[in-house]
């Protein structure tokens, strides 16, 4: 340990270390203790283990953060670890955790189930990391790369899938495009400040003319660049596409995780640093907020794609959320943790009977292949149903909590409008949801359709989603503390 | 009054040349473009007095990368792909999109030019050469991005050949 790396800094970076660490091993390990096809279960079990150890390793700052208060920084302000990064750093190891589980037997039955699958999971999580813990340009935006080369690989992994391909050049070639206007807006605000630290941008900020237009344009490319990786309408082109090409496992990675690490970010710049040009932004998240709930709404009631469907309605709920950081009072800012974590189990959820319902040389991403799921496998059926409620918005699922504390923050600031706006497009969501909800309980015409492709882990990530969405609905409270916790500074 | 007629000499050769590889149809004429245009963001690099990086520039990129570009170029039979039919049907919309842009960033710059006082960056430590300051930034005030950048290109790396590799039955 030196002056350059301390104690500090090591139990501050442990978490990420050991991510990037097993993610290596993995990789390694594929090849040199595990060639056998057969072995990929142990690289499985690899990944589990891994995740235990930065559990582990969260767990002990989250225990440090209790009982000395505050935050800790480390090396020279880059990094930081308070009770809101352990939030998000939460989501996404539960993330990375269900998406390997589910993922086993659906890479099988996809014939593409490959070793380095498991070790770019972790690695797209260490990216995750310095999203939510970095707390410096140049950190934060490696961070941020790392985690979309990895989603450019992992969605393009189905190689002899054309539309995998197709979704995995898109993916690549807008997300390159996007953050070439983040790394536009980071150059800007490194140039008005003169440091790359968010605490010296939070200075400048707070010195500046919110109208200046200089900082405008810091403003707006930035929130570009992370509206695009939220897939907010009018940068959500890639996100149907890409969802519908990617394997199922892996949209739910996208569609969860890569969403709450860039939320992470959007919600930390916008709220901290930036809070003082307040005047600035607001406008363009309500810009963005609205044409989400509108594009996601009126899209998703047309599709017969499961996948794309679900892709419109992330572009609808990253509306919502936006709509919470708009409030931008203590109410809003915990109904976006609120919202982001039921929205992560919901939706990986969703995504879990999806693949439960792909076999061989059956996609299973048809409306229709949902049909006479109640019948045939009740406990899916009864599963599917708990997350198409909960995503819809309706008590007593976990989803309700979400929207109505977005709801009512934009009531306590008075921003009466969007809020009845918010509502009256629930109305829509619940429509196309339900037409879901339909193809569940509907009875099949055909008699001979494969079982169901299930697995373990498949069954393990279902129970824990399903039981946290309804957890989430009708006994809120520890987890209303735990955002409580993560707000206070 | 040199340095602005050389700063403008080297931005354009630099944008020339970008703009040049994406629409000459020969793939060995694009690389060469893109040769000339790295070679203005060398420039560049050597007007801010970042002679470090000028060198790393001109070795790396037009010395490693480029030959590699040209390798793989005369290697893969590409002149098939270049009679191929290019998308080019959008290049309207494209234009329109690139102007508006352009005009919105240029207003906004123009405006804000009077507030625009740009901060001073990190003090140069006096004495020290122009590579032991970057090393000391580089390895002192950046190590996190800098070692997270190495898991990066490992990342891109084990992508490229996953995505590249044959299937073995």
């Amino acid at each position: 340990m030196s002056v350059f790396y301390t104690a500090t800094d090591h139990f501050v970076l442990l978490p990420a270390l050991l991510l990037a660490l097993f993610g290596c091993a993995t990789l390694l390990f594929d090849f040199w203790v595990f060639p056998d096809p057969k072995q990929r279960r142990w690289l499985l079990m690899f990944l589990v283990l891994g995740e235990l150890f930065a559990a582990v390793a969260y767990w002990r700052q989250f225990d440090f953060l209790s009982s000395h208060g505050g935050e800790l920084t480390a090396f020279n302000g880059a990094l930081v670890v308070d009770h809101y990064s352990l939030f998000f750093h939460s989501i996404f190891l539960v993330t990375t955790l269900i998406v390997g589980l589910m993922s086993y037997r659906y890479m099988e039955v996809r014939d593409e189930h490959h070793g380095e699958y498991y070790g770019l999971l972790m690695l797209a999580q260490t990216g995750m990391f310095f999203l939510a813990s970095g707390y410096e340009l140049v950190t934060i935006f490696i961070g941020l790369e790392t985690m979309a080369v990895t989603f450019y690989v992992l969605v393009g992994f189905l190689r002899s899938d054309k539309r995998s391909n197709e979704a995995a050049l898109k993916y690549l070639l807008l997300g390159g495009l996007s953050s070439g206007f983040l790394a536009y807006g980071f150059s800007l605000l490194y140039g008005l400040a003169g440091s790359t630290k968010l605490v010296d941008i939070g200075r400048m900020a707070a010195s500046r003319d919110a109208n200046d237009p200089i900082l405008l344009m810091a403003l707006g490319t930035t929130a570009v660049g992370l509206l695009f990786k939220i897939s907010a309408a009018p940068f959500h082109m890639w996100a149907p596409d890409a969802y519908e090409g990617a394997p199922t496992a892996i949209t739910a990675f996208l569609a969860v995780g890569s969403k709450a690490a860039s939320f992470a970010l959007l919600l930390r710049l916008m709220v901290g640093p930036l809070g003082a040009a307040r005047v600035a932004w607001e406008p363009i998240l309500v810009a963005a907020a609205v044409l989400s709930i509108i594009i996601g709404n009126l899209a998703a009631v047309t599709q017969t794609n499961t996948k794309r469907l679900l892709a419109y309605s992330g572009i609808n709920h990253a509306g919502y959320i936006l709509l919470g950081i708009v409030a931008g009072n203590p109410t809003g800012i915990k109904g976006v943790l609120i919202y982001l974590l039921v929205y992560t189990f919901m939706t990986l959820g969703a995504f879990a009977v999806l693949i439960a319902l792909t076999r061989k040389g059956l996609a299973g991403e048809d409306i229709n292949d949902l049909n006479g799921l109640m019948k045939k496998a009740p406990g899916y059926g009864i599963a599917m149903l708990i997350f198409l409620v909960s995503l819809a918005g309706i008590p007593p699922t976990g989803g309700f909590f979400g929207k109505y504390y977005i709801f009512l923050s934009l009531i306590e600031t008075g921003h009466y409008s969007l809020a009845v706006f918010a509502a009256l497009f629930v109305a829509v969501s619940v429509y196309y949801y339900f037409r879901l909800i339909r193809a569940v309980f509907v009875d099949t015409e055909e008699q001979e359709t494969p079982a169901l492709s299930t697995s373990f882990g498949l069954k393990v990530g279902l129970g824990i989603t399903g039981v946290m969405t309804l957890v989430l609905g009708m006994y809120p409270e520890p987890f209303l503390r735990l955002a409580q916790l993560s707000i206070s500074r | 009054m040199t340095d602005i007629a050389f700063f403008y000499a080297f931005a354009a050769l630099t944008v020339l040349g970008a703009i040049l590889t994406v629409t000459l149809r020969n793939a060995i004429h694009c690389a060469i473009a893109l040769i000339a245009s790295l070679a203005g963001i060398a420039g560049l690099y050597l007007l801010q007095k970042a002679e470090f990086l000028f060198v790393v520039q001109i070795m790396l990129y037009i010395g490693g990368v480029m030959v590699l570009f040209l390798f793989v170029i005369m290697l893969v039979n590409l002149d098939g792909a270049a009679k191929e039919r290019q998308y080019h049907r959008h290049w309207l919309a494209a234009v329109a999109c690139l102007i508006g842009t352009g005009a919105i960033f240029a207003a906004f710059l123009h405006r804000g030019a009077g507030s625009l006082k740009l901060e001073s960056p990190l003090p140069v430590v006096p004495g020290a050469g122009n590579v032991e300051t970057l090393s000391m930034v580089l390895f002192r005030e950046y190590l996190v991005p800098f070692e997270v950048a190495s898991l990066l290109l490992l990342v891109a790396v084990v992508g490229g050949v996953m995505m590249a590799k044959k299937r073995i039955d």
